[in-house]
């Protein structure tokens, strides 16, 4: 049998999420670049017509892995059932988004194999036979090629936004799917979750914006949020920001753009002492233009920014405020 | 009763510039460091839980003997006693053997509760506290917004993506992944950092833990500055310049003025 890679779509309320097509399309990529055998699978509770779906895809085999223990989502009944399955189902690669839920339960599933995870990658590459997998380190200044120190399973995870869901392959035919029952005894599942909930309504709905000016540590004062807003206002744009800024108080957590907050694709994102953690940038690498100021020149914003500004913030806005007034009023 | 352990880890400051180091496999230990955020923000959180439910607060660090300044203002702001897995062998180590480490060096504690920040700045694995609560037996939970004793255990909040929150409740012992914001720092006090220097510090040698630690399950193979996969414009001059040339861009490629 050849050597495999088994991707792992995550579902959320019977639905496929985005990312697991992204995934799908890395896994398309590696097996035709190594030449092996790619499967899918979907774990949960009726997944079957999701493994459908997948089988739609260029995919050999896809994987419906069931248990009614498995909704909702817990570490534990996830570590079972997937240890479960990997040993009647081997795979040597094994890739899936790096989601919540996927780092929760990721680095618990390759301790209890023996095994490590390679997590938030953004690529991979091939140095003679050896993979290598590319993951950003020290917040995205530098980038790191990682390779597997141990036997298979390696697991591998991407990135949100590392490959691209909307160029996934379908297949020529319909591939197979396999229902695999695990059986998950009661006493495994230690944590009991409650229903999921939204914080508050969120009052702004930042994904609709066109203009948006957002700000990070660089403001270093609450009272100088004003002349960002300033800004704002005068591109007729919204306000928001990075995580540390929320999290201070100094504007709404509705405001937050990035994987904890709201991810955005406006026409123009401008980026006031951002620095660009990657938390930050799947938030926000989707704008059609980027520009950024920024004091610290090596910062990871300056990677994705189409236009930069290396200096002060606070000796660039005002007169930038003031230029944009007098082309607005037609000057 | 509560006793907590905090794992802490001493990480370059945010803005540091970075250096590779000749080889290419890591970076020059030249630069500034600091604590790793989620982790003084994992500290904060253990201070406020004894301080609701009294007990006791030990922090734990793995590094050079530069990393024991992390210690020291942890036990200025309020720990009890610190342990310091000092070797620069410990820089080099994957999630798994730093897990491992932390591991033997607290087999003969018995703790309630194991906190670590989400994930570190430097490697960004998010990785360490999850494999520490499955070597131990323990359950988990990661990304945590709140902690509120119940009658079984605790009543975790979870943060879930794109604004989503989860109550979680789980039974003690347990490994707890805090997030960033779940608290307001607070500031080490004058009589704090006095009080430090009279409160124990254990040093573990490598050699101590050594059986535990194994051969690393991943390699760093090469480390070096991301390519550019955008061709970035750099507006330069003086900001009344860049301010009129930026504006230029706005209307002109942009299209948005």
């Amino acid at each position: 049998m050849p050597d495999n890679i088994l991707v792992l779509a995550e579902q959320r309320e019977g639905k496929l999420n985005r990312v697991s097509w992204e995934t799908l399309t890395a896994g398309q990529s590696l097996a035709a670049e190594v030449g092996w055998m790619l499967e899918a699978a979907v774990v949960g509770s009726g997944v079957t017509n999701l493994a459908s779906e997948i089988a739609g895809k260029k995919v050999a085999k896809v994987f419906a892995i069931e248990s009614p223990k498995l909704e909702p989502y817990t570490p534990d009944a996830f570590v079972t059932a997937l240890k479960q399955f990997l040993s009647s189902h081997p795979a040597k690669l094994v890739l899936m988004p790096h989601t919540y839920q996927v780092r929760d339960f990721v680095p618990k599933l390759a301790t209890t194999m023996g095994r490590t995870a390679i997590t938030d990658c953004v690529g991979y590459s091939k140095n003679g036979d050896k993979l290598l997998f590319t993951r950003q380190m020290f917040q995205g200044k530098l980038a790191a090629d990682v390779s597997f120190a141990c036997d298979a399973p390696w697991f591998v995870t991407f990135q949100n936004g590392a490959f691209r869901g909307d160029k996934v392959e379908a297949g020529s035919s319909t591939a197979p799917v396999e229902t695999v029952t695990v059986d998950i005894p009661d006493s495994v599942i230690r944590t009991k979750p409650q229903a999921v909930f939204k914080e508050a309504k969120q009052a702004v709905d930042l994904t609709q914006a066109e203009i948006i000016v957002a700000i990070g540590r660089g403001i270093k004062e609450q009272k100088n949020i004003e002349i960002a807003k300033q800004l704002a206002e005068a591109l007729g744009g919204e306000i928001a920001a990075s995580r540390p800024i929320c999290d201070s108080g100094w504007l709404p957590m509705d405001r937050q753009i990035g994987s904890s907050g709201q991810t955005v694709a406006p026409k123009l994102y401008l980026a006031l002492g951002i620095s660009g953690a990657i938390q930050h940038i799947v938030g926000m690498k989707g704008a059609r233009t980027i520009v950024a100021i920024n004091k610290d020149s090596e910062a990871p914003i300056f990677e994705i920014a189409d236009y930069a500004v290396v200096g002060n913030l606070f000796d660039i806005v005002p007169p930038l405020i003031e230029e944009i007034k007098k082309a607005k009023a037609g000057g | 009763m509560t006793k907590i352990l905090v794992c802490m880890k001493q990480v370059p400051q945010k803005d540091a510039p970075l250096k590779l180091n000749e080889a290419g496999t890591w970076i020059r230990e030249d630069v500034s460091y600091e604590v790793n955020e989620p982790d003084a923000f994992a500290l904060e959180e253990a201070l406020r839980q004894k301080e609701k439910h009294s007990g006791e607060v030990v922090v734990i660090t793995a590094g050079p003997t530069r990393a024991q300044q992390v210690l020291r203002e942890a036990l200025a702001k309020g720990a009890d006693r610190a342990i310091h897995l000092e070797d620069n062998a410990f820089v080099g180590l994957d999630a798994y053997n730093t897990a491992r480490a932390f591991g033997a060096a607290i087999k003969d504690e018995k703790f309630d509760l194991i906190f670590t920040g989400l994930q570190s700045d430097d490697y960004g694995y998010a990785q360490t506290g999850v494999i520490l609560a499955e070597l131990l037996g323990w359950p988990h939970a990661t990304i945590i917004m709140q902690i509120e004793k119940s009658d079984s255990g605790i009543r975790v909040k979870r943060e879930l993506e794109a604004g989503y929150f989860q109550f979680v409740d789980m039974p003690l012992p347990a490994v707890l992944t805090i997030q960033s914001g779940i608290n307001k720092l607070r500031y080490a006090t004058l009589i704090g950092i006095k009080q430090a220097k009279n409160k124990p510090l254990r040093k573990v040698t490598l050699a101590e833990v050594q059986s535990a630690v194994g051969d690393n399950l991943q390699k760093i193979e090469r480390l070096y500055i991301p390519q550019k996969t955008k061709n970035t414009e750099f507006l330069e001059g003086p900001p009344a310049e860049v301010a009129k040339k930026l504006v230029e861009k706005l209307r002109n490629e942009i299209r948005v003025l």
